[in-house]
């Protein structure tokens, strides 16, 4: 009797366990946490040094078109202007977000209303497949079969915008697919049978109610594939030539934040300007991630509210 | 033109949509499977890379591939454990957790050549790692961390709010409930995560040009002793990858059979990667019945 | 036997004891239960006895349930539970108690049945090793008492590897309450445990309850009227929270003396 009351008031090894535990389990997610404020501050850190300790104005920075840190540009400016990069970064990733939706969204349209027992068969799993394999991969068929085509169909070198595009619109086609399939799954099934029940055919009710109420998924979906194919490196850097130069066709060569980042590295001292310059690069890239994450937040309370209302 | 026609080429269009996006998809596969499979021989799997002359293997890249793919998950997932465990365990709902859940996703959104950066500036240069195994495989560890913490905290959700209660019953902390009941009979999810995880890092390469690096040399298979440098388990050995193999031999362009070596490689990656879904599947299906009868 | 019977003008008639006649197992002072701001029990104070099988009944959302969920604080994590809960002598309902500790002398089996997804022999062994019991001679001895305590050791004494989860829903909640004693509790909780059960394996689990009896104080939830009459000793009536009526089963059946017991155990309401 009284052994019981004692340990009652004495701590078990229960709840020393528990202590433990948790710290440890609080630990690890504190390690996580501080690795995503180290990448901030580190990049950050030098990034800004372009700025601040090399004074290259930030406006000459965005908006300037030569791109050879260390010299100075025709304009009498240090030859510091990213502009040719943040261009091709972001066309490469309109466009292919621009090709890639309509397949995207009528393959998964295939794979949810049209004929589910084929998309859960066939379809499901080769998008989920596809989604694994490495951007090097698709970079080397970019190489091997996208250059040579669109040298031969458009001229030019066959390096570019365009060749880039078509890569990027296959790589982030299976992501933008399942992701879209996955935001028709979530459509209610009685929405669909009430639009049927009222009389309105298959493509009606498709058109009409499934995917209105799966505009916020499907554009989640969208947001989410541009954001891969903006940060997508190696894949684009094998096929856009790499040229520093502002982009006036889309069969010539060019670059992105991202190829010259990869390229340039390794080939500067670290503390320079040259380097500094990259390490801006960065920060973009950085930046415009964070970006796409806010935009896919937004998207995704605005469609809960939807939902609610 | 009436509802009926609309919604019969409606029909046919989506057909053709679905359609061609299986062939680019099986095309796609088709053009990696048909031109690698042929160059695969036991001799490329094994043999050391050549750089000026052709007939080179991808021996040592295959072998540095696997040796990080294991050291990022050794490390990665009890770290992801804790985390996962933590956050679907302990946190409460409120704002905080809230923060800490975006700073998570942050995280496993941001580019892997931002990750790879990251990983240059911090292990490589302010760690003094060097281009090294240990590097990229810190740096995969961070790759890898987001993703695999999502995935651990999914799996444990899934599990009954009454197996927790049963070990409550019994007088066990929460900590013995969750690491002796709730994990184990995740485990199945568990492993799908961390399988389904192992086939992207595979094939991860802008994480790694910059820290576990782009050379290869040679390795001696007969030294197993960690602390030399030649030895293939050596941690401070520049590590170059399948992955970082197949895009640095056709950025330089110096390899007179880089294409087929590439296309070789490329099968390789992709079965790898195949291998890992099937595996990932089979092995939570297996374990699943494990659990739950005979 | 019971003495001190009050009836009170807003119909409430809650039985206490004789401290020197009946020895109480648990009982509570002033229990409040708070589910955020809405009040869950707010006037549930019951004495249980030793050795005698206590059922609450009532309504579904009378509070029976979360009252029990009280006793052993399995509701700390999603409700305010305010007041006294008197266990020899001790408060348990306050911060200096060790609550694993605690549960280990006031178990619990649920409404469904939840054995772990590890083996039958597991399912009972695992908490004794947990607490530092690793003789395996000793751990057999306790699986197999445990078990013929729960009336199943025979069905499955050649199956201890196999998963519990194979079992019928009856045995997994034999299981359960095999589970339950094997750490040798002072004072079973039972939160309906036979509602998602045939009518077979509910009689197998009332004639269970009956054996234990001997060597263990029970408290019983239970929608089902008959099953209280059965094998129970006090029942207590519970409705919006509070419970009305707490007396010997024998009267409370036949003779209830509120008139909401009345309504709901002739099947009026609930």
């Amino acid at each position: 009797m009284d052994k019981i009351r004692a340990s009652l008031l004495k701590k078990s090894i229960a709840t020393k366990i528990e202590r433990r535990g948790k710290i440890l389990s609080l630990s690890c997610l504190a390690l996580i946490i501080l690795v995503v404020f180290l990448i901030f501050y580190f990049v950050a850190s030098r990034g800004l040094a372009t700025f601040f300790q090399n004074h290259i104005n930030l406006w000459h920075f965005l908006s300037g078109i030569q791109w050879n840190p260390g010299t100075i540009g025709t304009n009498g400016q240090p030859a510091v202007g990213a502009l040719p990069m943040i261009v091709g970064s972001f066309l490469i990733t309109i466009f292919s977000a621009i090709v890639a939706t309509p397949f995207a969204i009528g393959t998964a349209v295939f794979m949810t209303e049209i004929s589910p027992r084929r998309g859960a068969q066939i379809l499901r799993p080769v998008t989920e497949l596809l989604v694994g394999i490495p951007s090097v991969v698709y970079g080397f068929i970019g190489l091997q079969v996208v250059v040579p085509f669109v040298r031969n169909t458009f001229g030019g070198s066959g390096y570019g915008i365009l060749s880039g595009t078509f890569v990027l619109f296959v790589m982030i086609l299976p992501t933008v697919t399942s992701m879209s399939a996955d935001a028709l799954n979530a459509v209610p099934r009685y929405y669909r049978e009430a639009s049927l029940a009222l009389g309105a055919t298959r493509w009606q009710t498709i058109y009409k109610v499934v995917l209105r109420a799966a505009i916020p998924g499907m554009l989640t979906a969208i947001v989410f594939g541009m954001a891969r194919a903006f940060g997508e490196a190696l894949a684009v850097q094998m096929v856009i030539g790499n040229a520093t130069l502002l982009p006036h066709n889309l069969v010539s060569p060019a670059s992105t934040l991202t190829s010259i980042l990869t390229m340039g590295i390794g080939n500067t001292v670290m503390g320079s300007l040259q380097n500094n310059a990259l390490w801006s690069l960065a920060m973009i890239l950085l930046l415009m991630s964070l970006l796409f994450n806010l935009i896919i937040r937004y998207i995704g309370r605005k469609g809960k509210l939807n939902h609610e209302r | 033109m009436n509802a009926k026609r609309v919604d019969k080429i409606a029909t046919g269009v989506l057909y053709a949509i679905a359609a061609l996006v299986v062939i680019i998809l099986v095309a796609l596969l088709g053009y990696i499977l048909v031109q690698g499979v042929p160059e695969i021989s036991w001799h490329f799997l094994t043999s050391p890379a050549l750089s000026f002359e052709a007939g080179g293997g991808i021996g040592i890249q295959l072998f540095n591939s696997f040796y990080l793919l294991f050291l990022a998950l050794l490390i990665s997932l009890p770290i992801s454990l804790g985390a996962g465990i933590y956050l679907n365990e302990y946190a409460g709902q409120n704002t905080i957790t809230g923060l800490i859940r975006t700073t998570i996703e942050i995280l496993s959104s941001l580019p892997s050549v931002v990750v790879g950066l990251f990983g240059y500036l911090f292990f490589v240069v302010q760690f003094k790692l060097g281009f090294s195994i240990l590097s990229g495989a810190f740096a995969l560890t961070v790759f890898n961390l987001p993703i695999l913490t999502r995935s651990i905290e999914e799996a444990l959700a899934n599990i009954s709010d009454n197996q927790r209660e049963a070990g409550y019953a019994l007088g066990l902390s929460r900590w013995e409930t969750v690491t002796k009941i709730v994990v184990p009979a995740a485990l199945p999810s568990i492993i799908t995560g961390v399988v389904l995880s192992a086939g992207r890092i595979f094939g991860e390469a802008a994480a790694l040009i910059y820290t576990a690096g782009q050379s290869a040399p040679a390795l001696n298979f007969s030294d197993w002793n960690p602390f030399n440098i030649s030895s293939p388990l050596s941690p401070l050995r520049p590590a170059e990858t399948l992955a970082v193999h197949i895009w640095k031999i056709n950025s330089e362009g110096i390899m007179p059979d880089a294409k087929a070596v590439s296309a070789g490689a490329s099968a390789v990656l992709i079965i790898a990667v195949l291998l890992f879904n099937f595996l990932a599947r089979w092995l939570g299906k297996r374990l699943y019945k494990h659990l739950t009868a005979e | 036997m019971a003495d001190n019977k009050t009836m009170t003008t807003d119909q409430r008639n809650i039985m206490t004891f004789d401290p020197q006649a009946h020895e109480i197992a648990l009982s509570t002072e002033d229990l409040h239960v708070f589910y955020g701001n809405s009040e869950a029990i707010s006037e549930g104070d019951l004495q249980f006895e030793r050795y005698k099988i206590t059922a609450l009944i009532g309504p579904s959302g009378s509070g029976k349930s979360t009252y029990l969920r009280s006793l052993n604080r399995m509701n700390d994590r999603i409700a305010t539970v305010k007041g006294k809960i008197m266990y020899r002598g001790l408060d348990i309902n306050s911060n200096d108690i060790d609550v694993y500790e605690m549960r280990r002398h006031i178990g619990m089996v649920f409404q469904r049945p939840n054995p772990f997804a590890k083996s039958i022999y597991e399912n009972i062994a695992f908490a004794l090793r947990q607490r530092g019991m690793n003789k395996k001679a000793d751990l057999d001895e306790i699986v197999e008492r445990s078990l013929r305590q729960a009336a199943m050791w025979d069905q499955v004494k050649d199956d201890l590897n196999k998963s519990a989860l194979a079992l019928s829903g009856g045995q997994q909640q034999r299981l359960c309450i095999a589970r339950a004693i094997a750490i040798k509790p002072d004072i079973l909780l039972l939160d309906e445990p036979a509602s998602a059960l045939d009518p077979v394996s509910t009689s197998q689990i009332e004639d269970t309850l009956l054996e234990l009896k001997q060597n263990y104080t029970i408290i019983i939830v239970t929608h089902n009227m008959q099953q209280a009459s059965r094998i129970s000793d006090y029942t207590a009536f519970f409705n919006l929270g509070k419970a009305l009526e707490y007396a010997e089963t024998g009267d409370i059946f036949t003779n209830p003396k509120v008139d909401l017991t009345n309504d709901y155990i002739s099947g009026n309401f609930g």
